[in-house]
């Protein structure tokens, strides 16, 4: 195991010593010490490599991350795995605003509570988040799966497309053109899946979903808000 | 557009501290805000004097022999205290009016930054970690205090533009974000008669308060009134003399971190703020949620 | 009908008179809210008249000033962008770039075209909201990858490849829009693309969905930074709202470059009422953004690249004049790729418009196969022939501006100044704070009354 202390190195250094790693390396993994809040840490990456982040991140951390396993022992910062296109990212704490935002693939999981816009403008990606979710989460959600196990604030799903989003607690309130929609068979499978990655003991059966009414698919005046 | 930092102890033993735990607060947030910072620490209080923190561009001449002028004028003791561009002054609490208006008469360049029993602001033009060295804030006590750095939008990068706005006796308010309808409300304050003395957003929100309060609100009921009058985007933070207080408008885009330990509550726009404080790694930390009132008192 | 001028009883009649305010065209429109409920969405940029770059002359050289021959002595056209962080900065040829158009509003080969013309050249080019195409990649030399709030098709691999970013904040057409693309527009490729079920009308958010404000966009610039190892430039695009401002800001937030455009730029398609109201026209915005580089000293240190209604090389040698470093054009690169041709004039008038107007490009029928997705329109354009023709009209636009910038004694067009060009309306000289002709004065120099 390779260890990185940030604060005595500096970012530049421990970034494009990261993106160094190629697909084949013996240097699997890496421990960063000493992150305290600082932005942009691992981003970019692009290998099967695993990255312990000791301590919490500032702005996004894991941003746009393919096939890298990022774990953030601490709480992460505003748009945690933005954009991530593939692998897993997984955060001990608390997540800030954005997490996972535009996120395309990969799967990012939050232990504690996310904050608002989790899952803004998702193209695919999957999070699952073992606390609550702020306001405004899952915002023009396009694709991939939300997975909720706390409760969720206002205005989940507004003008979603067609994400999935699963949540075992109260909504605070629901979004322009989201609702509920029925749990069938194979939404529990996936669930079942997802709840699995996500390290969550929660039965599937605890889950309403929400979805997209697709009343704002073709453009019309009465949905005007 | 700024970073943020606050910190309210309820731990008396902290309170040497105060100083030093929000200069490293506020120099992690020089990113955020490279124009100008500012704090504001509420110290000790003196039975029945108050206290008035003034600056000039002049300082060394502006306060040379102010202190006697002043007293003379007014017919009570005044004490100076001066630190680079500012100085503290020291006078009987019922004096105060008198006073700021004997100092426009004795130099039109002292600008008054705060007043109360026990607030003190200082703010200059510059990187945080400069203006905190030039007023020496890392040796300063108190029970609380607040302090900002500040990137510029809209208004002139000066030292009244600087944040913390002093509000109302021992009140000071900073904010990070953009008001969107802070001229109109700027021309309806003046009309009813609420000095503003610039075109900077964030000081119509002070006097907002302000006036709010000196027509029969409470800090808190101003706050939230605030939520219906002020459009834009902000995250404010408050204090008064006893208390501290957080708010964030409604779509609560702009970023907030707070911590509360049994020793302290604290405000960073950012989580690196707060890293340094004792006891972070147990604290509870949250994010404050749109459009709500927090307020802490001693 | 014909009105006679007298009544049976021989009184004289009074004479029709459209109303100026409720003209026709306004008549029509309150008609066709009242019959939709749904307002005017259309492509194109600002339709009225504003001051503009032909409101100004050059003086040019006489006695006092003395030019150079036209082609045997030198007069560059090369410009360097984002040397600030950059340490791959892109050199262009000339001082005329392409604008960014997604691939969407446009087809894939007209991306390839604009790719093609830009390259042969010696210019860049500029992606759109859809993402990065391979025609274009392909084919472009430089190419600016826009980072929007949509982030369709937006991926590291595409960022890696780009030889510029461009942080899009706003533009000209609509700043403080978001976007909006019809569902005619949404092919199976392009929903692909972009993460959109078919057919859906898609929307483009007014926010990025993970920063606002200049202090957090100064951390997005970082990340973006990190990503490329701070390889290639940032640019910022702003719309034309509050010039000084919004270039001191994108300049605090780290930009290399900063992209400023003009309420004429154009749009694939947005709201009518936007598009006219919203805005300054890009002849008020230049100095502005000039004096804001000045007084940070950052005025040839971050470039600033103005568009919105661009069309000749007088139109460049104006902005270059007046302080920008280069131009971007998107409407009059479409035009010369042949689009809105008269010779599809038959074509335009079945959809209900005419050559010029381009009030339909949205609607995903352009018979010039060049604003469409639809197959049998598309094999109508020919990238390599609209390739020459960009070409053409980017040599045709540096010869000219080369020629102003001899005339007025130039070796170089970003030794134009200010003071080579006089203003023939108030307007002109108030927005650009150049002398009315034949004066030394403009409205609001100061020192002067008026």
């Amino acid at each position: 195991m390779q260890i990185f202390d940030l604060e005595a190195e500096g970012l530049r250094a421990l970034n494009s010593t990261l993106h160094a790693q190629a697909e084949h390396t013996n240097q699997t993994v890496w421990e960063i010490v000493n992150p305290k809040g600082s932005h942009a840490i691992a981003v970019g990456l692009d290998a099967p490599i695993e990255v312990n982040v000791k301590g919490s991140t500032g702005y996004y951390c894991a941003g746009m991350n393919k096939q890298a396993t990022i774990n953030v022992h601490g709480s992460a910062g505003p748009g945690v795995a933005e954009n991530m296109m593939s692998g897993t990212v997984v955060i001990d704490g608390d997540a800030s605003q954005y997490a996972g935002a535009t996120g395309h693939g990969g799967t990012l999981v939050i232990k504690g509570n996310a904050s608002s816009r989790c899952g803004i403008s998702m193209k695919g990606i999957d999070i699952v988040v073992h606390g609550n979710v702020g306001h405004m989460s899952a915002f023009m959600a396009q694709s991939g799966n939300l997975v909720v196990c706390g409760n969720a604030g206002d205005a989940l799903g507004d003008s979603i497309y067609e994400a999935r989003l699963f949540v075992r607690g109260s909504v605070k309130s629901l979004g322009a053109d989201c609702i509920e929609k029925e749990m069938r068979p194979e939404h529990l499978k996936i669930l079942a899946d997802l709840l699995e990655r996500g390290g969550c003991d929660a039965k599937p059966e605890e889950f309403k979903r929400y979805g997209s009414a697709r009343q704002l698919y073709n453009f019309n005046i009465d949905n005007a808000y | 557009m700024c970073g943020i930092v606050g910190l309210f102890l309820k731990d008396k033993a902290l309170e040497p501290q105060l100083g030093n735990l929000l200069t490293d607060m506020l120099i992690t947030m020089t990113d955020r805000g490279p124009d100008s910072a500012g704090i504001a620490i509420y110290g000790s209080e003196t039975t029945d004097h108050a206290k008035l923190t003034i600056q000039s561009d002049e300082a060394d001449t502006a306060f040379d022999g102010l202190a006697k002028a002043l007293g003379d004028t007014i017919d009570a003791p005044v004490s100076l205290a001066q630190k680079d561009t500012h100085a503290v002054l020291d006078l009987p609490a019922d004096k105060v009016a008198e006073a700021r208006a004997a100092l426009r008469e004795i130099n039109s360049s002292i600008r008054v930054m705060s007043t109360g029993d026990t607030l003190e602001i200082y703010k200059e033009v510059g990187l945080p970690k400069d203006v905190a060295a030039r007023f020496e804030i890392s040796g300063m006590s108190g029970s609380h205090g607040i302090g900002h750095t500040r990137m510029a939008t809209e208004s002139a990068v000066t030292t009244m533009g600087a944040h913390p706005f002093n509000t109302g006796s021992d009140q000071c308010l900073v904010h990070n974000g953009s008001l969107s309808n802070h001229n109109s409300l700027r021309r309806k304050l003046r009309r009813e008669g609420v000095h503003i003395e610039t075109e900077n957003d964030t000081e119509v929100a002070a006097a907002y308060l302000t006036w709010k309060m000196r027509t029969g609100s409470t800090l808190g009921e101003a706050l939230e009134s605030s939520l219906d009058d002020l459009d834009g985007f902000f995250t404010f933070v408050v204090g008064t003399k006893d208390g501290f207080g957080v708010v964030r408008d409604p779509i609560a885009c702009k970023p907030a971190v707070m911590a509360e330990t049994d020793q302290y509550v604290a405000f960073g726009s950012e989580y690196r703020a707060l890293v340094n404080l004792p006891g972070i790694e147990t604290a509870r930390v949250w994010e404050p949620e749109p459009a709500t009132v927090y307020f802490w008192n001693h | 009908m014909t009105v006679k001028d007298t009544k049976s009883d021989g009184i004289p009649r009074t004479t029709p008179i459209q109303s100026a305010t409720f003209s026709q065209s306004i008549n029509a429109e309150i008609r066709r809210a009242a019959a939709t409920g749904i307002y005017d969405i259309r492509g194109g940029g600002a339709k009225r008249k504003v001051p503009h770059f032909d409101d100004l002359l050059f003086l040019g050289a006489s006695i006092s000033r003395y030019p150079l021959e036209g082609y045997r002595e030198k007069c560059e056209t090369s410009v360097t962008l984002g040397g600030r962080n950059a340490s791959c900065p892109i050199e262009l040829d000339i001082p005329v770039t392409i604008a960014g158009m997604s691939f969407g509003a446009l087809s894939g080969p007209a991306k390839e075209a604009l790719g093609r013309g830009a390259t042969l050249a010696g210019t860049s080019t500029t992606t759109g909201d859809g993402g990065m195409t391979q025609e274009e990649r392909g084919h472009s030399n430089k190419l600016v990858y826009q980072y929007l709030p949509s982030r369709y098709g937006m991926n590291p691999d595409d960022l890696r490849k780009a030889d510029a970013i461009e942080v899009v904040v706003g533009q000209g057409a609509k700043p403080g829009g978001g976007g909006m693309l019809l569902g005619q527009k949404i092919s199976d490729r392009v929903a692909e693309m972009r993460n959109l079920p078919k057919g859906i009308d898609q929307r483009s958010a007014c926010r990025h969905p993970d920063w606002t404000g200049p202090d957090d966009l100064e951390i997005k610039i970082l990340e973006l930074r990190e990503i490329t190892s701070w390889r290639v430039p940032i640019y910022i695009k702003v719309g034309g709202a509050r010039p000084y401002f919004d270039t001191t800001l994108a300049v605090k937030a780290g930009a290399d470059v900063v992209v400023l455009d003009g309420m004429q730029g154009g749009t694939a398609a947005t709201q009518d009422v936007f598009i006219e109201h919203v805005g300054q026209p890009i002849l008020a915005c230049i100095r502005e953004a000039v004096r804001a580089l000045q007084d940070l000293g950052m005025h040839r240190e971050v470039q600033l690249i103005v568009s919105g209604g661009i069309r000749t090389g007088a139109d460049v040698a104006k902005c270059m004049a007046l302080g920008a470093d280069a131009v971007a054009i998107g409407t009059a690169a479409l035009i010369a790729l042949g689009d809105n041709d008269p010779r599809w004039e038959d074509e335009y008038q079945k959809l209900g418009t005419t050559a010029g107007a381009y009030d339909d490009w949205h609607e995903g029928r352009d018979p010039a196969g060049i604003t469409t997705q639809d197959p049998e329109l598309m094999a109508r354009f020919d990238p390599v022939e609209g390739g020459r023709r960009l070409n053409n009209y980017l040599k045709v636009m540096t010869l000219e501006a080369q020629t102003i910038a001899r005339a007025c004694g130039k070796s170089h067009l970003h030794n134009l100044e200010p003071e080579d060009l006089c203003a023939l309306t108030m307007e002109a000289a108030a927005m650009a704070r150049i002398p009315l002709a034949g004066t030394d004065w403009y409205p609001g120099k100061p020192g002067t009354s008026y």
